[in-house]
């Protein structure tokens, strides 16, 4: 049995820290895993805890990503808890078994700590991983601090297992600037927070030898859309209310009260930001300011980014003159993958509001207040025309001449 | 340790358990499922399976058919080695937890991955070498049927030299495959795994006695099975032991097995050797080499192999 640990009541852990001690409370039974920068630590953590007795599961540390997800594919198929931690290139290397997770059904976690894709080889934080994953059947959640790291692993186990979802989860963060800035974050004591999650409910098992099953069958055209139907018809039909269900009971446990699209001054809001991660936070302190000055600005942001809550963004978004939506990742040849969501959410509701794109942050790139001030006020001229005062794309906080699109 | 099955004759082995159904895609004469049937008949053990995509994989598991009484589970090309050892990681901690199914009490199960040789001299490579560098308990089986036979024949790293194949084709100026067959039992004896094995399953007594061997053998092991194909060795679906007997007494595929990465011992020694132009000659994939232009290959062929078999015995006699 694997000893607890003591924790406080407030913890100095950054985002990688925080990740571990979720994926150590919930006792995973398989962690196969291999380093890259910005995640390293969530395994080295685990490693460590390992060593010292706090977990007593098997962690197998293979030669890469591919082979990680692979691990984890055939642990979680034979029955219990499994869970790795990936960012970037090792994110791209597993993509292939990511759709093979999914279309199984089998319920990993994983977390993602993102970065930027080469070429050029950055180590930093942008979007480009998160993205990279968005078609490939997982439900990724995203979290904009430690606290929410912690949070949101635990609960993407109690999500994921859940006998009417068996999906797997990515659990998402800031490269560096969340996974490696230390912060206060509350725990749940390991008793409290293994009863939260819950025994892993096995279902289909390979170990369970009086009921042989089969994973990874074939289909051609007569099953696989099937299949791929079933499966996207539970994701975009069961996740939202179950996603809820999580979210109502983690806060009665803890007071932290988590939504599927997070609203930040919304009520009234004339303008707003629609981003992602760390970035919230800077949008919503700016949008406060602003307030002052008599621009009425709030910020959305979906903490479920797969499956698109295509509902609750029209309702945040429900009266609004005029949207930006940031996206930290290359659009490599159209409009950001956040544009394109909200714009296509948005194109069904009554009230049509000017959206625009804006991409920053790309590589580790700094975003500034600045850079949120000029977007608000370039979003109330907007709002004032009733249409775009300034190209549709844009890049901010780009050195060189000035890039925009359309 | 679990009681090691006693098996008397061919026909009560061939016979003595339904995990591999018959119904399957496989081409008629085709040696993966000859392979298949030895492997999981040796043993009375559970057995968790995984098999890679190729073949076997997609002859085998087409919706809503099955043809796999265990539990079995396909990911991808590269992979069933991994797959396979993180189930084995599953069930080593779920036991430390005391927390397996009831179904595995009082049984042990055992965890084999299928590849094709694609999958394991060239794809799943990497895959295969981490799980026996990590020492996972598990049995790994190679059907080597020196081509990416699903795919339609192309060459792959275990090809022969002079083979010709959809990639490497033979023809007015080629003798079609340049390289040579990749030593894959070599490399995954030097990865110092505790049994490594060449088997053919016309030589079935053979076989069985190396797979339960692998079985009671704790740590990775890996059995390199000779598959003949009909489809693209080229020969009459009924010939397929006919062409094995030819493969294993021309010692174009010696058998033997190697302990610990070191302790090499042949295990077949035919008593009337057949030369290798008669192995080649019963092939359509070899048909050219018959050609007056190409023909010196065949003499290469049959110095390639005596030197081998010369090697191996020097090993066998050393012991190292
Ligand atoms: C990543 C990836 N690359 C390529 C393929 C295509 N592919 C499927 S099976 C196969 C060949 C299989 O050959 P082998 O492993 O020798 O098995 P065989 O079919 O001969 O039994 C190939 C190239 C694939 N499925 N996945
Ligand atoms: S092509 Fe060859 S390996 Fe594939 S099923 Fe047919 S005989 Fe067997």
């Amino acid at each position: 049995m694997a000893e607890k640990m003591e924790l406080n009541e407030v913890e100095v852990w950054d985002g990688n820290m925080a990740a571990s001690q979720a994926l150590r409370q919930a006792q995973i039974d398989v962690v196969a895993a291999y380093p890259i920068t910005p995640s390293t630590p969530v395994v080295q953590n685990y490693g460590s805890f390992l060593a010292n007795g706090y977990v007593d599961g098997e962690f197998v540390m293979v030669e890469s990503e591919h082979a990680a997800m692979s691990g984890c594919v055939g642990a979680a198929a034979a029955g219990g808890r499994v869970a790795t931690a990936t960012s970037s290139q090792g994110f791209a290397l597993m993509v292939e078994v990511l759709y093979q997770a999914s279309g199984m059904r089998l319920p990993i976690v994983l977390v993602v700590v993102n970065r930027a894709l080469a070429a050029p080889l950055n180590v930093n934080g942008d979007h480009s991983d998160m993205y990279l994953g968005r078609d490939s059947g997982w439900i990724q959640l995203d979290a904009y601090n430690a606290q929410e790291a912690y949070d949101l692993t635990l609960m993407a186990f109690r999500i994921g297992e859940d006998v009417d979802i068996r999906l797997p989860v990515m659990v998402h963060q800031d490269g560096f600037i969340t996974s490696h800035t230390a912060e206060n974050v509350r725990p749940l004591s390991d008793d409290e927070a293994y009863a939260f999650i819950g025994e892993y409910p096995m279902v289909n098992a390979m170990l369970d030898l009086a009921k042989p099953v089969t994973y990874g069958v074939q289909t051609e055209e007569d099953w696989h859309f099937e299949h791929k139907a079933r499966q996207h018809h539970d994701l975009m039909t069961k996740v939202f209310g179950k996603v809820e269900e999580v979210f109502d009971a983690f806060e009665k446990k803890t007071g932290r009260k988590y939504n599927i699209v997070e609203e930040y001054f919304m009520d009234d809001a004339d303008v707003a930001i629609v981003a992602l991660g760390t970035t919230v936070d800077t949008a919503a302190y700016v949008a406060e300011k602003l307030r002052k000055e008599g621009i009425k600005a709030g910020v959305v942001s979906p903490r479920l980014i797969r499956p698109w809550p295509h509902a609750q963004m029209m309702e945040a978004l429900k009266g609004v003159k005029a949207v930006a939506c940031l996206d930290r990742s290359s659009p490599n040849g159209a409009m950001g993958m956040l544009y394109n969501e909200v714009a296509a959410t948005m194109y069904q509701s009554d009230s049509k509001p000017v959206i625009t794109n804006y991409v920053y942050g790309l590589g580790g790139r700094d975003f500034t207040v600045e850079h949120a001030e000029n977007i608000y006020k370039e979003l109330a001229a907007n709002a004032e025309a009733g249409k775009p005062t300034t190209p549709l794309q844009q890049f901010i906080g780009l050195r060189g001449p000035k890039l925009s699109f359309y | 340790m679990s009681e090691i099955k006693k098996i008397k004759n061919l026909k009560e082995f061939s016979t003595s358990a339904d995990r591999f159904e018959g119904a399957n895609l496989l081409c008629p004469g085709c040696a993966h499922s000859i392979i298949v049937r030895e492997v999981l008949n040796a043993t009375h053990d559970p057995l968790i399976l995984a098999a890679s995509t190729g073949c076997l994989e997609v002859c085998t598991a087409v919706y809503p058919y099955t043809s796999w009484d265990n539990s079995w589970i396909h990911i991808g090309f590269e992979n069933g080695s991994t797959a396979i050892a993180g189930a084995e990681a599953m069930y080593k901690a779920r036991k430390r937890k005391g927390k397996l199914p009831k179904s595995c009490e009082g049984k042990t199960p055992k965890f084999v991955a299928f590849g094709g040789d694609g999958a394991t001299y060239d794809i799943g490579f990497q895959w295969i070498s981490g799980c026996f560098e990590r020492g996972h308990d598990m049995m790994y089986v190679c059907l080597d049927n020196e081509v990416y036979a699903n795919t339609g024949g192309q060459r792959s790293s275990s090809t022969p030299i002079g083979a010709s194949t959809t990639t490497a084709p033979a023809g007015r100026v080629s003798y079609g495959e340049k390289m040579m067959k990749k030593d894959i039992v070599g490399i995954m004896a030097a990865h110092g795994a505790p049994y490594v094995a060449q088997v053919a399953p016309n030589k079935w007594k053979d076989m069985v006695k190396k797979i339960q061997k692998g079985f009671e053998t704790e740590g990775p092991v890996f059995i390199n099975a000779m598959s003949a194909c009909t489809t693209e060795w080229k020969f009459a679906p009924d010939d397929t032991i006919a062409i094995s007997d030819l493969a294993t007494d021309s010692l174009v595929f010696p058998l033997y097995e190697i302990e610990n990465g070191t302790k090499l011992r042949i295990t077949y020694r035919p008593k009337n050797k057949v030369p290798v132009r008669d192995y080649l000659g019963a092939q359509g994939r070899f048909k050219h080499l018959f050609k007056p232009q190409y023909e010196y290959l065949i003499d290469e062929w049959q110095k390639m192999v005596d030197e081998r078999w010369e090697y191996l015995q020097r090993r066998e006699e050393a012991s190292v």
